[in-house]
């Protein structure tokens, strides 16, 4: 009723005048957002920054060119050596494995499945699979792999858990992309003659190819990071080990879990130079996905 | 828009004519060979990540259950942990308590968060920051698990130990952050952790969801002299509601399986505690990581029961999640 | 309680792109007057400038004057939202909020407002919802969501949520263009029946519409695509439609008639 009868009145007041009430709302809504965003910075800063000043003490030659070899938790010197070797022969067989099962599995949903019954089951376990947590996946390659099958711990044990993790985001990643590739392109393969499964590979893939890669990437940096399942079937070494099916591997997340446990100073070090590399390599993993999608943007959108 | 699809058009049948010449020749004999190999290869895949699913549940039930059978405590109402002793006894209830306790009370933290986040970025931020602010969000995301903890234990867990007392000594009151010495390796502590590496999971989905938020009904409530605040009430969280509540549940089943962060931060105590200020408590996820290497044939096949149970704790609160998410279509 | 517009060299803009040049045109009150011209002629463009919606697209902006009885809306002391609440607005497509109910989204701009007492309430939404010809529709289903009405009973119910909140001015964007024959006839009829009280402005694509139901019609082009719209001229509607100054109008109602 006030409102009513203010309009009426007045017409000096009319256009200037939203109550006092409902502005001081707005305004106080509007802090609280720009807090929250705020109070989103202050962790993601924070770990950046104790990374990078505790991890470059021991950023050096020495941490990349040795292994923890008859290095012990009190000792300075050691390195990664082994770590690194091990994550990307990991994450390398890890990719083998599961970019062409997760693209087939995309393909087969977008281009094959249409609203038949089998693509809405294998559309639901690969939600399933996004949520899986990590150290199931972990325990189920120890439960199958190892504990079945009989197998040592090794790196591509660890690879196979890695492998599971990383399917539903390749599968999800590529969907996205086939999906954007407009019909009209697969019609006019299909009214040139040419069969479907060339349309897919000549015509389909490769306009999708980019936003694909950008996918892949950002899968590869997120299982990368990936620990839990890696302690259950990679297991620890301190020793350089190149042969991912022979054994124990090192692997950095396992390195600086270990490292991180012992409360000797030089071992903590290890391990925040060891979480600095880790970052380092997700990071430009990051950019690198990001990059190969902006170039895509403007032909392709 | 229409003439960007055009030009799409035009190159897609210059790569299908590309395509076609590339297929001259063969394409007679190979065309119906080909099309069957590729679609059975893709089919294929397809039932491979099926069956892996399927082996997943499988082979933890099978492993898990000599060890079940061996158990001389109750599996699910026991506190204890002791499957390597002899007889094993070992139950889950303190793990189960901490996994649900630390997630709920990371998910209570996180979504507000996340949610004033995702406004501010869709409707606060000056429109061409939009993206690289949600780039910046989603850096939280690319931080791997093992720095968190790293970070939880060298840097956070000191700064929540005078928090943990404050609240101790005002809110004390409330049954759940009571208990006589609160500590920094609490669940509290390790649900900060947990909110801050949901938070982009929330935020991101809530952020989608308001992107979709058509356009007609922001411009109703504004045409009717609503604030930017008022326009949000009115028009952008009813419509985001039913996304938003499916996107902190997801970010619940993501906090429920975290394991390395939480097992960095947590100081392993027995038995529940529900001053959750107090050092102490343990999760699923975290428990397996820390008793793995002790494990013996028993401790091994007790891990991966409990780790069986996680699995359908998460896969049930995750398809909940993603019915709700869904539900949001109903709308439109 | 109805308000005369007065607009001066007005000129939009979104971006870089120039969509209106140098409007300058005269609104009476308690008429209706019709916009009408090609698509892309910034006719809707120009009617979101009349109460600050066009500045809700990001990168938009307005130069010039719109006076509302002599107070400027772009004065910089004015705030949007206060002229918004005294310039009401009708859009294309029917907008109601889909998870209120047919009562909720008619107080939806009241309770804004601060009208809480549930009998003044209940007041003003009779009141509006028989302004707006759908009370005898709806009186025995306000609590059921305003989505469930078929598509020109939502348009009228976009227009007793509009009119409750007592604007000085209602601004119509198409309001028919979504609507059959007998729906767009209603809402002919209720703009007829609201022109008593209220300044409003009618954006159609329909020129009959326009000759039915308008007072006074201003008529649009554009020079171009990329060009920026113009008003070409304003004029009682049947001397528009029957002996129009300039040749672009003629050619323009001819065409579309012929």
């Amino acid at each position: 009723m006030t409102t009513v009868s203010t309009s009426k009145g007045r017409p000096g007041a009319a256009l200037t005048k939203v109550s006092t009430g409902r502005r001081i709302k707005d305004r106080f809504v509007q802090v609280l957002v720009y807090l929250a965003f705020a109070l989103a910075l202050i962790p993601l800063m924070s770990v950046l920054w104790t990374v990078v000043v505790n991890g470059a003490k021991r950023f050096d030659l020495t941490f990349f060119q040795f292994s923890m070899n008859a290095v012990g938790g009190r000792d300075a010197g050691g390195g990664a050596y082994h770590a690194i070797i091990g994550t990307l022969q990991q994450v390398l067989i890890t990719s083998l494995i599961s970019v062409p099962i997760a693209v087939l599995t995309a393909i087969y949903l977008v281009e094959y499945a249409g609203d038949g019954r089998l693509g809405k089951v294998i559309s639901f376990t690969v939600d399933v699979m996004t949520g899986i947590p990590s150290i199931v996946a972990g325990l189920f390659v120890l439960a199958l792999w190892l504990l079945t099958f009989g197998f040592d711990f090794s790196g591509f044990a660890g690879a196979l858990a890695l492998t599971i993790l990383m399917i539903p985001t390749v599968v999800r990643a590529s969907e996205e992309m086939l999906k954007l590739v407009p019909n009209e392109l697969r019609e006019a393969s299909f009214a040139l003659g040419v069969p479907r499964w060339r349309t897919i590979l000549f015509v389909v893939l490769p306009t999708a190819l980019t936003g694909m890669i950008t996918g892949i990437m950002l899968a590869v940096a997120r299982v990368m990071g990936e620990t839990a399942p890696l302690l259950l079937t990679i297991f620890y070494t301190k020793v350089i080990n190149t042969n991912p099916v022979d054994g124990a591997q090192g692997s950095l997340p396992t390195f600086i879990w270990d490292q991180a446990k012992d409360p000797n100073q030089n071992s903590i070090d290890r391990a925040w130079t060891g979480a600095l590399v880790l970052i380092l390599i997700i990071m430009l993993l990051n950019l690198a996905a990001r990059f190969v999608a902006g170039r895509r943007r403007p032909a392709g959108r | 828009m229409s003439s960007e699809s055009g030009v799409e058009a035009k190159s897609g049948a210059e790569v299908a004519a590309g395509a076609r010449h590339r297929a001259t020749g063969t394409r007679m004999s190979t065309g119906r060979a080909g099309d069957r190999i590729f679609a059975g290869a893709a089919r294929g895949s397809g039932i491979v990540v099926l069956g892996i699913v399927a082996a997943i549940g499988a082979f933890l039930v099978w492993k898990a259950i000599p060890a079940l059978q061996d158990n001389e405590a109750s599996f699910l109402t026991s506190e204890e942990w002791n499957p390597n002793a002899a007889p094993p006894r070992f139950g889950i209830a303190q793990l189960a308590f901490g996994t649900v306790m630390s997630s709920l009370l990371a998910m209570l933290i996180a979504t507000p968060v996340a949610i004033g986040i995702a406004l501010f970025i869709s409707f606060y931020s000056p429109r061409r920051l939009a993206s690289g602010l949600g780039y910046v969000v989603d850096l939280l995301a690319a931080v791997p698990s093992i720095v968190y903890g790293l970070w939880g234990l060298a840097f956070l867990s000191k700064h929540m130990e005078g928090i943990s007392k404050f609240l101790n000594s005002t809110l004390g009151w409330i049954p759940l952050l009571g208990g006589d010495s609160p500590g920094k390796n609490s669940i509290f502590t390790a649900s900060v952790v947990l909110a801050i590496m949901i938070l982009p999971i929330i935020s991101s989905i809530s952020r989608e969801v308001f992107l979709q938020v058509p356009q007609d009904h922001v411009e109703a409530s504004l045409a009717l002299g609503a604030t930017r605040w008022e326009m949000i009430r009115m028009s952008v969280l009813p419509y985001g509601r039913s996304g938003m509540i499916g996107a902190s549940m997801l970010g619940l089943g993501r906090a429920m399986g975290e394991t390395i962060a939480v097992a960095m931060v947590l100081t392993f105590v027995p038995g529940i505690n529900w001053h959750v200020l107090e050092n102490g408590g343990s999760t699923f996820a975290a428990n397996i990581a820390n008793s793995f290497d002790e494990a013996s044939v028993t401790g091994r096949g007790a891990l991966i029961a409990s780790g069986l149970v996680l699995f359908v704790i998460t896969l049930v609160v995750n398809m909940a999640a993603r019915a709700v998410v869904a539900r949001r279509k109903e709308f439109v | 309680m109805a308000k005369r517009i007065e607009v001066s060299g007005l000129h939009a803009y979104y971006g870089g792109v120039h969509a209106i040049e140098d409007i300058s045109m005269t609104v009476e009150p308690r008429s209706v007057t019709a916009f009408i011209g090609p698509s892309g002629c910034g006719k809707s463009t120009f009617l979101r400038t009349l109460n600050r919606m066009h500045e809700v697209i990001p990168g938009a902006r307005v130069e010039g004057k719109v006076l509302l009885d002599d107070e400027d809306l772009y004065e910089s002391s004015v705030d949007p939202v206060a002229v918004r609440r005294v310039v009401g607005m009708v859009f294309q497509r029917p907008n109601p909020f889909p998870t209120m109910s047919i009562y909720d989204n008619v107080a939806a701009g009241l309770k804004l407002n601060g009208v809480r007492r549930k009998a003044r309430l209940d007041e003003i939404v009779e009141e509006s919802l028989r302004g707006a010809n759908l009370w005898n529709e709806v009186q025995d289903r306000l609590s059921k969501p305003g989505a469930g009405l078929s598509g020109g009973q939502q348009q009228r119910l976009c227009i007793a949520r509009a009119i409750a909140v007592q604007p000085q001015v209602l601004l119509m964007d198409e309001p028919c263009s979504a609507l059959d024959p007998i729906s767009t006839l209603a809402i002919e009829d209720l703009i007829d029946k609201l022109k008593t009280q209220y300044t409003i402005v009618i954006v159609t694509h329909n020129m009959q519409q326009a000759a039915r139901v308008s007072d006074r019609t201003a008529f649009f082009n554009i020079a171009g695509t990329g060009k920026p719209g113009k008003l070409i001229e304003i004029d009682d509607t049947s001397k528009i439609f029957t002996n129009p100054e300039q040749k672009a109008t003629e050619d323009y109602i001819t065409g579309r008639f012929g």
